[in-house]
Parts: C-alpha cells; structure tokens; sequence
C-alpha cells in the first residue's frame, strides 16, 4: 500500500501537497473503500446467508423476495433499519448509549487492518499482527458492556455483564491457541505466518503436528465464544434476556451490532484460515500477476466462508450452554488443553525441528477419510429424506 | 470509601458490598409462554426466588359461564387452554351430559376421542418444540411446528378451525369427520411416528440439550403430589397415573395404551428431561390411541338428540379429563334453570404454577426459562 502512494507521489500526482497529507488522505479513501465496499457487503451477505442456510435446515424457504434468490435482503435490511427511528429510552445514560455501537463496530473492523487477502491484498502487514487483532476485538467488550450499562435496563446489564465475563474469559484459551503457531514461525505478523505455510494440505499448520490440529478448533470454539455465537450467544440469549444487551436499542444502532456480529463471523472464518488453513496460498498456477491476486483472494475467500458456514450449521444445530458451562467449559477444558498444546507443540519442535512429513500426511488421509464418511452419512440422510418435507429453494 | 467520585461501601473482608437484584421477567417476557409475570430476585445469575404472579390473562370465563347458558358456553371452553382446546370441549360437554343424563352416541364419543389425541399431539409439538427453542435451538421448533401445521389442517378439516375449534357439543359433536378423513389421518400417523425419531436424533440426546435440562428443577414424587401436579408434569416424577386409564372416561377403556412416566435416564427423576420425555413418548401414544379408534369405530350418529333450551335438574357434578396439561377438572352446578349457577374449572398450569418457587430457588436464570417450559405452563390456562 505504501508502496502504491509513494509511487503515485514520484509521479508527481500530487504536486505541491506534503507526503504526510497525502498519506492521511489515500488512508480515509482506502479506509472507506474498505469499509463500504468490502466489510459492510460481507457482513450484509453472510446475514443473508445465513438466514438461507437456516431456512434449508429447518425446512422453510427464508428471505426469496428482494432480488434474485433475496440475495439484496440485506440492502433492503439496511435501507429500512436506517430510516427507522433511532429511540434512546429517557432513563438511558444518552452519550454512552449512542456511541456503544460505534465502539463495537470499531473493534471489529479495526480487525480487517491486519488480515492478509492475498499476497498484496492486505491493509497493513503488521510485524505485530495477530496481537493487533486480539487487542482490538477486546474493544468489542467495552462496546457491549457500555451498551449494556447505558441502556439503564436489568436485562441489558446482565447481558453486557455476561458478555464481558464471556468474551474477557475466552480471549484466553483464543490467545493460547495462537501460540502454537507463533512458536512454529517465530513471527506475529499474518503474512509471516501466511508464507510459513504451504499450498498443500499437509503443509497447513492445521496438519502440522495432532497438538496444532486440536489448537485449530480450540480456537475456532474459542472465537465462536468471543463472537457471541450459538452456542455461546448468551449475551443476547432472547428466551432468556429478551434480547441482551441490545433491548433498548432500535434502528441502525441496533443493527450496528448485528452488522459486527456478522462481518465477525467472516473474521473469525479469516483468521483460523490465516492461522491453520494456508491462508491465501494456492499452487503455483500462472505468472499474471493480477490474475494470481484474484485466485488467491478467491481462495481466501472460500476458505474463510467455509468456516462461516460451519458457524451457521452451529448455529442452526445447537442450544445454547448456561453461564456456569460456558466458564467450566473455557477455564477447565479449553485453557488446560491450550497448555497442553502449547507443550505439545514445542516439544514436537524440538524432536522434528523440519516437522515430520509422515505424520502430516497421515493428519491429511485421516481428516480426508473422517469427511468422506460424513459426507457419505449425510448422503444417504438426503437419500432417505422424504421429499414432500422439504422445499427444495436453490441454496 | 470514595472511587472516582463515588461513593462505594466496603465490607470488613475488603470485597464490594453486593445485594439482590429484583428482576421482573414477563409479562412481556418472550418466553413466558404468554401473558406471566415472575418476579425474580436473583443474586448475579443465581435466583433466591421466582414469584410468580398469575392474573394478567384472567377473562371470567367462569362467571360468563353463569350468564351464556349450556350450549353458549361451548365456544368459550376453547379459550381455557387454546393450546389444546379438544379436551376442554370435551370437559364441558361431558360434565353438562352428566348433570343432564345424556348419553352420547357412540361414533360421537369416537370422534371426539380421536379429536382429542391429534389435539394432545400437537399441543404436545407445541411443547417440546417451545422448550427446545428456550434452551436455544431453534431448527426442531421449525420441524416440530410444521408437523403441528399438518395437524391443524387436519382439525380445520374436521371443525373448521384451527385452533378454537368449538367442536362437540353436548350430547356428541357437532359433525362426523368428513370423506375420506381416517385414511388422511392414518396417512399423517405414518409419516409422523418416525419423526419422533428424528426429533430425539436431533434434539433430545444432544449433550449441551441434556446437560441443560437434566438434574434441573427436580420434583418428586411427594412433592409433586402436595403441589398438587397433574398430568405429563405428575408423570414425570414417576407417579404411574392418568385419568384415562385410572378413571376412564368416553371409550378410553376400549384403547390400549401405555402411561410413559419419568425414568431419570439421563439425571434425577423427576427432572427437567424427564418432564420433556414424558412428553415425547406420549405422542406415540396418541398416534396408537388414534389408530385404534380409526379402526374400532362404528357407524351411526355423532350427536344425541338435545333440548335447544338445556335445563339440568338441581344438583352438581364434576368430571375429569386428562388435557394435555393434566388432570383438568369441570365442576358444574346447576340450579335447575337454562344457566349455570356455577362453573369451576381446575387446570393443570395453575397447579404447575405454585410449585415454581420451591423448585426454582437455587437455579440459575436460565434454568427458569428450562423450567417454565418444562411446566408447559400455557398463560390462559393459568387465569381462565
């Protein structure tokens, strides 16, 4: 990026105007292409995705009206949510209110700085990178717990105490699993640990070593718990605390929360596969290099997506775990099990500093053939599945 | 001591001083399962107590007994329980033939048998399907809701309603099932029966499912007794009864059914899960009550014959029939004059109601919600 405006700058584009203006201005341009051109698009598409998906598991069509398929639901979502009445209850505490939103969507965008697209695609290649990105999704904390607070209401306030305890508590067992890969490339930065990896399967850190495997979907828990997911999504549980600590909230307030929880599903999609699944790496196909970017960014994609997806069959699947599970499941389970990954996988290093290809290829035939059977099972599900159940919508 | 300006009060052991919070869930509380109120005081998640606080749903359907007459009150039994409404019809019809001597063709008693037990399968969905979606499922609500959609097109075909359905009357009920009716309703049984399958593949054994339900809200036997529990609730603790097998009312004699009762499979007797299976196995055995009236029912009318201007000698009566909710009892005196002179009606929910705050002390808040839905507490019933 910096690269770009300072040829742009050699040029001469920007005659007479200091370096330092021109890179706050190319900042704020790209900040907004960014953010309006790429976060809120994912965000709105993976709402509208989501609602789909759920709407195929529990045998109805969901949103098919707005566009093809309803594929623009998430526009015509907006749009209204905008033009509704912003409320702010009279008892509310009225500067926090207003701006816990802002603060939760911050956090939560602040995380796209840092995660590498592609080979070039990538906002800011932080030698600090994925410490960067746990220390701004924390904001996420003080949105809701500010919001929660602010909203002068019981159930609000046990929502946003619960979520604080919550996602405060999984940043734990999130960061531990972080660290085995830290340990493995020796570097903080998601481009370092991107290029530490391969294209291939067995060279993912996911199939490093069977310690890096469980770290894997530690972290994927551990996320899910911090995103405020099913089935980790009591802070806003509506059987129990009507709707959290967003109650009291209405308009494009309260879809800014919802906007953050989804565009944060893709981030935790993006992040476990920077982390474990290669990231953007794909075999080495062509020299173009325009075309290169576009596969690896289209590679990134999918693969983010596709944990976003299991996030939603989750959710669609699951009921939700009560308070007391939830912290008996992170700090008795998860945190020790981290340790023991972090042991595990130093350990590793030291008897196999290569890592052992063997292994990684027997991780890879095991993973192949656990997902051939259960695409085998849910075949014959759908085999067996009475067809006049089900509507049959496209997606 | 002061903390930025404020005042903070500082116990002898260093910690904050801390006190109960007054929560108040409902009545606008979504899952409250209508218009009830608890007023919760809890310590952080942990409840003291849950009061709950019946009344906002009260319609004087007793007292509008007394002033619309034997046969005008028949719409209004719909609205006692409007999750299951069959067996409040049939409440009223038969403590009215009671009261008046009339016997009840025996097609009549028939259909209003099978009308029943499809009534008790889809209160029954309704039930588990809202309890699932309390713990924080939402897919098997869909899939059950969607089996009770059939069920409601199937009473819509029989009465014309789907949900008030006004269907008997006293002295039988108002029309015979129409063409064609037992091989759709067989049809429906068929591909209904696996589906209990599937909810439990789906739902019941799943281990965040059970782990929220089981050992939660234990009730024993005893208990339930002196609370006066009635139905799948009283079932569950393992007490073997139900009206229409101790105390057998219209044909159920004739039927040949089970009482599924609690087994404490996955905790402690008498427990949240036990209450949600009572619920599951009793839909098997609506579907077999169902089947065998289809096959045992005779030709002939539906509907004895009735004066329009009913006048029940002077005396009282009561009768029992197992809603979906539970022992649901019709106590009718008559003064000898077109209108009641007194109507009572004893349901199950308000029996569910007193136990809640001897059961819920201790629980956490979510454990209230598994609670009440595992009551199968229904708001109007509640009130009346």
């Amino acid at each position: 990026m910096q690269e770009f405006v300072d040829g742009l700058i050699a040029n001469g584009r920007f005659a007479g105007m200091p370096a330092e203006q021109v890179y706050a201005l190319m900042m704020f341009l790209f900040g907004g292409l960014v953010v309006f051109g790429f976060i809120m698009p994912v965000a709105g598409i993976t709402s509208w995705l989501e609602r789909r998906v759920w709407a195929r598991i529990q045998s109805r069509v969901g949103p098919n009206r707005v566009g093809p398929q309803g594929f623009l639901q998430w526009l015509a979502d907006g749009i209204k949510n905008l033009l509704k009445e912003d409320i702010i209850p009279d008892a509310a505490d009225r500067p926090l209110f207003a701006f816990a939103p802002y603060l939760v969507v911050w956090g939560f965008v602040a995380t796209f700085v840092v995660i590498p697209f592609s080979s070039y695609l990538i906002i800011a290649d932080l030698n600090v990178g994925i410490l960067y990105l746990t220390a701004v999704t924390a904001l996420v904390v003080v949105g809701v717990l500010m919001a929660g607070w602010s909203s002068n209401n019981k159930w609000s306030l046990i929502g946003g105490i619960r979520s604080a305890a919550q996602i405060i508590s999984y940043e734990i067992p999130a960061g531990l699993a972080i660290l085995p890969v830290v340990l493995l490339t020796g570097t903080l930065s998601m481009q370092g640990i991107v290029r530490a990896q391969g294209w291939a399967p067995w060279d993912w850190f996911i199939f490093h070593n069977p310690f890096t495997f469980v770290t894997a979907f530690m972290f994927y828990v551990a996320a899910l718990a911090e995103g405020n997911r099913t089935p980790f999504d009591l802070p806003e549980a509506e059987s129990e605390l009507v709707a959290g600590f967003c109650t009291e909230y209405s308009g494009m307030r309260y879809l800014l929360f919802f906007l953050a929880e989804w565009g944060n599903l893709y981030v935790i999609g993006a992040v476990v596969t920077t982390l474990f699944l290669g990231g953007w790496q794909i075999p080495p196909v062509t020299d173009n290099v325009v075309l290169l970017q576009v596969l690896q960014f289209g590679a990134f994609f999918l693969k983010a997506y596709f944990w976003v997806f299991i996030a939603m069959w989750v959710r669609a699947t699951l009921p939700r775990v009560r308070v007391d599970q939830l912290m008996s499941l992170c700090w008795k389970y998860l945190v020790p099990i981290g340790f023991l990954n972090l042991v595990g996988t130093a350990v590793w290093m030291v008897i196999w500093p290569q890592g052992n290809r063997g292994v990684q290829y027997l991780m890879v035939l095991l993973t192949a053939l656990i997902l051939g059977q259960f695409f085998r099972r849910v075949r014959f599900h759908l085999r067996r599945a009475r067809p006049e159940l089900y509507y049959s919508p496209v997606i | 001591m002061s903390l930025m300006g404020y005042e903070v009060e500082v116990q002898r052991d260093g910690g904050l001083a801390t006190e109960e919070m007054t929560l108040n869930m409902g009545p606008q509380h979504p899952s409250t399962h209508g218009v009830l109120r608890f007023i919760v005081k809890a310590d952080g998640e942990v409840m003291r107590t849950a009061i709950p606080d019946v009344g906002y749903l009260h319609r004087s359907i007793e007292k509008i007994a007394e002033k619309v007459g034997y046969h005008g009150f028949m719409p209004y039994t719909d609205r006692v329980d409007y999750v299951s409404a069959m067996q409040c019809n049939q409440g009223w019809a038969m403590v009215c033939e009671r009261l008046a001597g009339i016997e009840v063709p025996r097609r009549g008693e028939f259909c209003r048998v099978i009308a029943c037990e499809l009534g008790r399968i889809a209160s029954h969905l309704l039930s588990v399907g809202t309890m699932v979606q309390d713990i924080g499922a939402y897919t098997p609500f869909l899939h059950a809701l969607r089996e009770r959609e059939k069920i409601n097109d199937l009473l819509e075909e029989l009465c014309g309603a789907r949900l008030t359905f006004n269907y008997m009357r006293i002295g039988g009920v108002a029309w015979d099932l129409p063409a064609g009716y037992a091989e759709k309703v067989t049809a429906f049984l068929d591909q209904f029966e696996p589906l209990i399958d599937e909810y439990n593949d789906l739902i019941s054994y799943n281990k965040i499912y059970v782990q929220r339900l089981a050992n939660v809200g234990v009730v024993s036997k005893a208990e339930a007794i002196n609370y006066n529990l009635v139905g799948p609730n009283l079932r569950a603790t393992g007490f073997h009864y139900d009206v229409r097998r101790d105390e057998p009312y219209s044909v159920y004699a004739e039927l040949e059914f089970d009482v599924p009762v609690g087994s404490g499979e996955m905790g402690t007797l008498g427990d949240c899960f036990d209450r949600y299976m009572v619920r599951i196995k009793e839909m098997r055995e609506c579907c077999k009550m169902v089947r065998q009236c289809l096959k045992l029912m005779p030709p002939g009318p539906v509907l004895a014959k009735v004066p329009r201007r009913l006048k029940p000698p002077v005396g009282d009566a009561y009768v029992r029939v197992e809603g979906s909710r539970g022992d649901m009892g019709w106590y009718l005196v008559s003064d000898g004059s077109e209108f009641p002179y007194r109507v009572k009606i004893r349901t199950g929910s308000f029996a569910a109601m007193s136990i809640v705050d001897k059961v819920s002390r201790g629980l956490m808040i979510a454990d209230l919600i598994a609670l009440i839905a595992s009551f199968d507490v229904v708001a109007p019933e509640v009130d009346r």
